[in-house]
């Protein structure tokens, strides 16, 4: 590569038909619930871990279906099931971390 | 009561339940349909939610319940004159009439989806409306819809919410008949990715969020939360469509085989001049203006002008039936004097 002195940064922009979807799709398998999260945030202003480390179950949600790598967030979590209780989906949001957390262990 | 004579202007769903009441009632409908068939928008519907009956079972169902009533097809009225009994009326096809009250239930009109250019209605090949889709449902043929799509994307608010385009109004159907669609298609072709793109989820009805967490949980659609800011078509023939996931902030990019546009409902282009020829009022959003939004929505400004369904606004069928009913009651009670 030439240095012309100068760098691009990334496009930001997501091409939705073409985002690698097979992390999430196995999510789905073990829990189906996630497909019906609607972005409500309950999960994430009430954890206790978010305001600190930024944690978000809706944000994982969300981010996996955009095709993203979500598990540095996942070791913010406690697993203190918080936000479980709150969803008004009725999400097992904890036990969902749970299984996304054996995925990513199984994908190594 | 000599003269039992309603003039009924409009032969939509509205028109026909009004009438069939105002027969109970021992009075007597005539029915002033612009165009060849009665039904109304309905009548050009598939399945309608919540419960996906066929829409043409409900216009049968209503268009039975108005035998007894005189029917005009193909009709207009051309003058309505207020005289100290009712009016007097003359309609395109010659006709003079003697009416005792009026009751408008002359609908809406579809948003031209042309209009927003940006989406390339008319321009791109793969680009329909919800009511294109209706009607394709209904076993009209479509060159557009391609056979076998893998990704179909909706877009709400066409025409609505739309300051620029001259409506501020949310057409409040459109949001469930997108979801509505989402899962027919998804029926029709279950290895299609379907993609809703939405300002904000309006499911205020009966059962309508059961359809939303279905369409999630069932049949796998997506939901991306921001409007599609512009359209374009690729090589193959794609529509390109770009927007912002307001949620996660990105800017995102979907290729789709077909695009679905769900236009708004806009009052009729004659409101002004129907209204005017009984000095009936028209309301900022264009609909007709009823006497009191609360308690008196079937009632114009003027004794005797009565209104009914989506002439005075976004409308459900059951809520336009509804009004109908009232509004056939309000009728009676003015004729009777129970005022
Ligand atoms: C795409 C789409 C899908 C929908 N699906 C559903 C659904 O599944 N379930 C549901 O509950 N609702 C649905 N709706 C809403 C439904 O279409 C309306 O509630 C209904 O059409 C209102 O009936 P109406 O009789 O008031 O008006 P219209 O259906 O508009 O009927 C008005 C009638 O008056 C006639 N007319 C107009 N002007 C004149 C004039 N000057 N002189 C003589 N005649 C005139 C018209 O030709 C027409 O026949 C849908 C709407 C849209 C846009
Ligand atoms: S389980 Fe994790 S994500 Fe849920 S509230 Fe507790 S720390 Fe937050
Ligand atoms: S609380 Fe439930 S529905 Fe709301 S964002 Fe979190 S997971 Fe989704
Ligand atoms: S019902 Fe939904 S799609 Fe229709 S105008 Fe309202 S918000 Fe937009």
């Amino acid at each position: 590569m030439i240095d012309f002195g100068f760098s691009l940064s990334k496009s930001s922009s997501i091409k939705l038909d073409e985002v690698d979807l097979s992390l999430y799709r196995r999510l789905e398998e073990v829990e189906p619930g996630v497909r019906i999260c609607m972005g409500c945030g309950s999960c994430s202003a009430t954890c206790n871990a978010s305001k600190w480390s930024g944690m978000s179950v809706r944000k994982v949600i969300l981010d996996l279906q955009r095709g993203r790598d979500m598990k540095e967030m996942l070791s913010c979590c406690m697993l203190c099931g918080k936000c479980s209780m709150v969803c008004p989906r009725g999400i097992n949001t904890r036990h969902l971390i749970l299984s996304l957390c054996r995925l990513y262990e199984s994908g190594k | 009561m000599d003269n039992r004579k309603i003039l009924v202007i409009g032969g939509g769903v509205a028109g026909l339940e009004a009438s069939k009441q105002l027969l109970r009632l021992g009075l007597h409908p005539v029915i002033v349909e612009r165009s060849e068939r009665l039904g109304g928008h309905v009548a050009g519907w598939y399945k309608l939610f919540p419960d996906m009956r066929p829409a043409s079972d409900v216009v049968n169902q209503l268009v039975e319940g108005v035998k007894g009533a005189t029917v005009y097809l193909n009709t207009r009225v051309a003058y309505m004159n207020r005289l100290k009994d009712g009016f007097s009326v003359m309609l395109g096809n010659g006709t003079g009439l003697h009416c005792r009250a009026v009751l408008i239930t002359t609908g809406f009109r579809l948003f031209e989806a042309a209009r927003k250019e940006e989406y390339g209605y008319g321009v791109y090949d793969r680009v329909i409306t919800n009511s294109d889709l209706e009607a394709w449902f209904g076993g009209e043929a479509d060159g557009r819809i391609p056979d076998n799509p893998r990704t179909v994307a909706f877009v709400h608010c066409v025409g609505s919410r739309d300051l620029k385009a001259g409506n501020q109004q949310c057409s409040k159907v459109c949001c469930m008949t997108a979801v509505k669609q989402a899962i027919e298609m998804k029926e029709k072709f279950p290895d299609a990715e379907i993609w809703c793109f939405y300002m904000d989820l309006r499911l205020f009805g009966k059962k309508y969020e059961d359809f939303y967490i279905n369409a999630q949980q069932q049949y796998g659609v997506h939901f991306v939360r921001g409007r599609v800011s512009e359209v374009s078509e690729d090589i193959a023939g794609r529509v390109v469509l770009k927007a912002e996931d307001t949620l996660t902030g990105h800017p995102v990019k979907l290729s789709a085989d077909l695009l679905v546009l769900m236009s708004g409902m806009l009052c009729n282009r004659d409101t002004e001049s129907l209204a005017a020829m009984v000095r009936a009022e028209v309301d900022s959003d264009g609909f007709l203006r009823s006497r009191d939004n609360i308690c008196n929505v079937n009632e114009s400004n003027r004794p005797g002008v009565f209104f009914a369904g989506a002439c005075t606004g976004a409308k459900t069928v059951p809520e336009t039936l509804a009004e109908a009913r009232a509004a056939a009651l309000a009728v009676y009670n003015y004729m009777s004097g129970n005022d």
